[in-house]
């Protein structure tokens, strides 16, 4: 247009502060906000206490059962952070008009999503290095510091992808629901996975479900680390899968987000 | 406030003195919104002037946040065009130069009013200092308290001083002032008056009518997405004078039929010893009372509010 130019150009504020604020303060909204941090890090824990803990020095077909609840309570826990911080945190914001308020101002929207990221896998870190420490003091686990390292590194990769799908459930589940309809998709997925009992030990039937839900292939990634995977099953296999869950959500939320902005 | 005198009647024909008309900061050009059956625009075109405060004024539903909306570029017109500094709203360098009070359920509730300001501050260029935006948005003494825990009028305050964080040159304001007390409220249209004193440009919506008189230099009357009315306070108001006339109130020994003989009475009605006398040619009748009543006293002279002037624009269409 050709009035463009009767205005001076304003130069963009720069972007790396904007992306750190956003984050740091994200991070401290969950964590001040006391129905997210103490549910999202209580009920691993306390899982993790019952099951976990309570058969320390259990072995079953090989196996150290507090070792292989740690890998699947940290898997929970992740998955429960990125749904309920991501998926019912940004439904209420979209639905209390806060984010127009930040879609009218010059915040870079990629800022908003990197910030709910973030604050994501920094749960899941915390989460996982708690659960880590109690396995370690209370219920005799060996771990070496690779095996951690390991633990850590999928944990970002872990809540990336569970990420994605708390964005699709916060564009599409209506704002005073969320709490409930995610907790409807969290826990049924985590329990057909084997998040809380080790898949041989479900039922047959139920057993089936389990290759297509996303947190049965990340928890086998996880189970990896200390080599409890299910044999039969390659690893490549699990991360295509997770990747594959990863794009599908962030795909269709792509889809949800640009068809409501040209009915908006 | 039902009635104006006409003292306040003067004063309010002050911020008359139009900046000098430039390109247009923002503008509406023809812009139909279509909710499926509803239309919540009506062709509307609209247009800001660097400098100038214009309330947007209709009942719920006019289409007073639909128009902001799209100036926003938080929703597209499905027909005609919205532009912000001549560019598309939804540009990201336009949106650096406006800052936005929209009405907003909950923003969250445990960051306090200087964390929210300094991640603000964070999103355009050339922000005011964080001391400057406590100070015009009066959040001196809570700044450290967390969002939720404070009152209806300070909540909205906060959200004035996330607008203005930006040190923006267009400022929109929906409903700033619900929930404020009287003194708050007038703090903020000092406010308010003060950033177009600076050269900024405000769009307002309010349902106080009181508060567009107070503030405007230009008052767009919407209903059903259209535009009714449009110009200063006082040429608003003097549209429905034009029919009704406006009210004597004084003590007076003259009777009811030399009251109606008068010209251009309209009405007369008596209450204990307070007669009023509605006319349109108010002055010609004030100087043949004075002429026949030596005694006349109490006098006070009424426009009709601003409220029952929007009223009558509103319903007659």
């Amino acid at each position: 247009m050709a009035t463009a130019a009767n205005y001076s150009v304003v130069p963009a504020a720069p972007a790396v502060p904007i992306f750190a604020k956003e984050t740091r303060y994200e991070f401290l909204k969950l964590l001040r906000t006391r129905s997210f941090s103490a549910a999202t890090i209580g009920f691993p824990v306390m899982f993790y206490l019952l099951f976990g803990v309570a058969n320390k020095h259990s072995v079953e077909g090989g196996l150290y059962i507090a070792k292989y609840m740690l890998a699947s309570y940290a898997v929970f826990g992740l998955v429960g952070s990125a749904l309920f911080g991501i998926g019912v945190g940004m439904a209420g914001e979209r639905a209390a008009g806060w984010l127009e308020v930040k879609q009218a101002s010059p915040m870079p929207p990629a800022a908003y999503l990197f910030a709910k990221c973030m604050a994501a896998i920094a749960f899941g870190l915390i989460i996982v290095s708690i659960l880590t420490t109690i396995s370690i003091t209370l219920a005799d686990v060996h771990l070496t510091p690779v095996e951690f390292a390991k633990m850590l590194a999928l944990t970002v990769a872990g809540s990336t992808a569970f990420a994605s799908m708390g964005l699709l459930l916060a564009l599409v589940v209506p704002a005073n629901a969320a709490p409930g309809i995610v907790n409807l998709i969290y826990l049924p997925m985590s329990f057909l996975s084997g998040l809380w009992v080790p898949l041989r030990f479900l039922p047959h039937g139920l057993q089936s479900f389990a290759p297509v839900l996303p947190t049965y292939h990340l928890s086998q990634l996880m189970q990896s680390i200390f080599g409890y995977q299910d044999p039969g099953v390659s690893l490549s296999t699990h991360w295509f899968a997770l990747a594959g869950f990863t794009m599908l959500m962030l795909g269709i939320s792509w889809l949800i987000f640009n068809r409501s902005q040209k009915n908006a | 406030m039902a009635t104006v005198t006409v003292l306040d009647a003067v004063q309010e024909l002050s911020p008359t003195q139009k900046p000098p008309a430039r390109a247009a900061v923002a503008l509406l050009d023809r812009a139909t919104k279509q909710y499926g059956a509803t239309r919540a625009l009506d062709a509307l075109s609209l247009d800001l002037h660097p400098g100038e405060i214009l309330a947007l004024l209709g009942p719920n539903g006019a289409g007073k946040s639909t128009a902001i909306r799209c100036l926003l570029g938080l929703i597209s017109p499905t027909t005609g065009t919205a532009r912000i500094f001549g560019q598309d709203p939804r540009d990201s360098a336009a949106r650096a130069r406006i800052g936005a009070m929209l009405q907003v359920a909950r923003i969250p509730e445990v960051l306090t009013v200087q964390e929210h300001i300094d991640l603000f501050r964070s999103y355009y260029p050339h922000p005011l200092p964080e001391a400057e935006i406590v100070r015009i948005a009066q959040l001196e003494g809570i700044e450290n308290k967390q969002f939720g825990k404070l009152s209806g009028g300070q909540k909205q305050r906060c959200l004035f001083g996330l607008a203005i964080a930006g040190d923006p040159d267009l400022i929109f304001l929906d409903e700033p002032t619900v929930g404020m007390d009287i003194e708050a409220r007038r703090g903020l249209w000092a406010q308010i008056r003060a950033l177009a004193a600076r050269g900024k440009t405000v769009l307002l919506t309010t349902h106080y009518l009181e508060e567009a008189d107070a503030l405007a230099h230009r008052i767009v009357v919407i209903n059903k997405g259209r535009i009714v009315s449009e110009g200063t306070p006082a040429q608003i108001k003097s549209q429905a004078t034009g029919t009704n006339g406006r009210r004597i109130r004084c003590h007076t020994a003259l009777t009811d039929e030399t009251l109606w003989s008068l010209p251009s009475v309209t009405d007369v009605t008596r209450q204990g010893s307070v007669v009023t006398v509605t006319a349109t040619q108010t002055e010609a009748v004030l100087r043949q009372m004075f002429d026949r009543d030596a005694t006349l006293s109490n006098l006070e002279v009424t426009s009709p509010a601003l409220e029952d002037a929007f009223l009558e624009l509103t319903s007659a269409h």
